[in-house]
């Protein structure tokens, strides 16, 4: 189809235009922004400092704590959302009649958003817990990453069962008919028959729950704040605050930079098992 | 039989026990939302003796709700409205002009959907800062500065997700009416865009849930009290008063309410939608 280009610019220009000047340009200037030392006050000069900024990270003992702090979060996390977000995926999929009613009750969390959801357990963690004597989770650095994990866990359970849904519904019913009919028990039939049929949800479920909690922010900032002491403060509120409540301005841009370097490389790699996947199949 | 019966009306009512156990925080909040203070701490499960909507006054007074509420709607709905229309016409644009320039500009968007949002905010911050200043025009605590952030920000995906489906679509039917006189605007908005509806329902869907609980852009962007939107109202309501739990339950309720109705309301297509964004995105 032949189309002129004065339609192709009057078609594609308007958005072009507004993704340069919010992301692409931006992004440029951030890696600029990476190698200065800066106050973010516009009448204080940047000063050049090279790679110090990067080399500053691995001195940065609250930085590194929230880094590693990060990693297990998002490790157990990635378990348990899947985990119980196949669990309930199996259960609505059963013929039970109230099967639907609690894939829409199960659903529920993930659409209120991060930060209401947070404050909304907060009211459990603090308030609820000290009405029965379990004391506030939220002032102990241990139980308030349980808490994190927990919260993560309610909120991104459903999502994934979605998921789990869709890839169950397209395993073919003559299948299963053949493996009840040669007589394969239920763990059988789930371990050899249904798992396999699923591996491309799980491999979609795992990285979209593996960069969606390495980035958590929202139920960071509503559960706990960072605190006790930033013993819960992450990785994306490490580099909230290290710019905007330390004012280091061109150190929190390294700190971002090499954030999207992680993400990226988690990306690619589920990228790169996708494409194995497809070609295999 | 009758074994197999009574078990199964068993697994139903297991089902439906842990699915309100499930959602316990809501009723939690709900609940105590309507008591008075001292009733609260006596027991926080009981249901409350009496229906008492002092908290809600308070809490819709203080949190601003109805200004916060249209600043929100109006937000997601014209951020919405634009983003289906670019990047539907866009993504048209690039898959029926195969060239270079389509090539790399949507492999530019797409690629662009791996940088989080952290990595950017602080150049974005000062390059709207910057427009301002220099060339008059007000982006930063305004509605519109923020619409205009939500689209570049809205691109990638949806672009990419018309891009797919639009891919699948012949494009004889366009060539018909071409043939009939059709010109390039009308042929996209009276032949394409139609078709176009199941992809338009998913970027509504995933765009409403991420503009409408979005808290970080906005907490960035907005500082007059009037531009405020419901998270960031929800937010100043837990850091500038010293907590008052039933206030802020009350305020929790009157927040998720929006998202109860928008959820009965399109519940097929909330679920079609996320499934569909998870599975290509």
């Amino acid at each position: 189809m032949k189309i002129r280009k004065g339609w192709y610019a009057l078609f594609t220009f308007p958005l072009m235009f507004i993704f340069f000047v919010v992301v692409i340009i931006p992004f440029a200037i951030g890696i600029g922004f990476s190698f200065v030392e800066w106050d973010g006050l516009a009448k204080h000069a940047m000063s050049f400092v090279g790679f110090d900024n990067y080399l500053r990270v691995f001195t940065d003992a609250r930085f590194l704590q929230s880094a590693g702090r990060t990693t297990v979060y998002t490790l157990i996390s990635v378990v348990f959302v899947n985990v119980v977000g196949l669990i309930f995926a199996l259960i609505v999929t059963t013929k039970l009649k109230t099967a639907n009613i609690a894939r829409t009750m199960l659903f529920v969390p993930y659409l209120i958003g991060g930060l209401i959801l947070g404050y909304i357990w907060k009211s459990v963690f603090s308030e609820f817990f000290l009405s029965i004597d379990w004391g506030n989770w939220l002032t102990d650095k241990t139980k308030a990453m349980i808490a994190m994990i927990v919260v993560t866990t309610w909120q991104m359970a459903g999502y994934v069962m979605i998921v789990y849904i869709t890839g169950i519904m397209a395993i073919p019913d003559d299948v299963l008919e053949a493996a009840n009919v040669d007589g394969a028990s239920f763990l059988r039939t789930l371990f050899s028959v249904k798992f396999p049929l699923l591996m491309p949800s799980f491999t979609i479920c795992l990285f979209l729950t593996l960069s969606n909690c390495f980035k958590v922010y929202d139920v960071n900032i509503a559960l706990t704040g960072a605190g006790p002491n930033y013993q819960s403060e992450m990785f994306s509120l490490n580099i909230y605050n290290e710019i905007f409540d330390l004012s280091n301005f061109g150190y929190g841009q390294a700190k971002a930079i090499i954030f999207f370097l992680i993400i990226a490389v988690i990306t690619l790699i589920q990228v790169s098992i996708t494409k194995k996947r497809e070609v295999a199949m | 039989m009758k074994t197999a019966k009574t078990s199964k009306i068993f697994a139903n009512i297991a089902l439906m026990v842990f699915c309100l156990l499930y959602l316990f925080p809501i009723y939690l909040i709900l609940t105590n939302s309507f008591k008075s203070r001292s009733e609260m701490y006596e027991n926080m499960v009981a249901l409350p003796s009496k229906l008492s909507l002092k908290y809600y006054e308070s809490a819709l007074g203080k949190m601003n709700f109805a200004i916060s509420i249209k600043n929100s709607l109006i937000l997601t709905l014209v951020s919405i409205a634009i983003l289906v229309v670019l990047c539907s016409m866009t993504a048209w644009m690039f898959v029926r002009s195969k060239n270079k320039l389509s090539g790399a500009l949507f492999g530019i968007l797409v690629a662009t959907m791996l940088i989080p949002f952290q990595t950017i905010m602080m150049p974005l911050m000062q390059e709207m800062n910057w427009i301002g200043n220099h060339m008059g025009v007000k982006m930063t605590d305004t509605i519109p500065g923020l619409v205009f952030m939500y689209i570049g920000f809205g691109a990638g995906m949806g672009v990419f997700l018309y891009h797919g489906f639009i891919s699948s679509i012949p494009v004889s039917l366009e060539e018909a009416a071409i043939i009939d006189g059709c010109n390039t605007w009308g042929v996209f908005w009276k032949i394409v865009f139609p078709m176009l509806k199941p992809t338009t329902m998913t970027v509504i869907i995933l765009d409403v849930i991420w503009i409408w609980n979005d808290y970080l852009l906005p907490s960035l962007t907005l500082k007059a009290k009037a531009n405020r939107t419901i998270p960031i109202s929800t937010a100043k309501f837990f850091g500038q008063y010293t907590i008052s739990w039933n206030e802020a339950m009350a305020a929790l309720v009157v927040t998720i309410i929006p998202v109860a109705i928008f959820y009965l309301a399109c519940q097929k297509y909330i679920i079609k939608g996320v499934a569909a964004g998870a599975v290509k995105g």
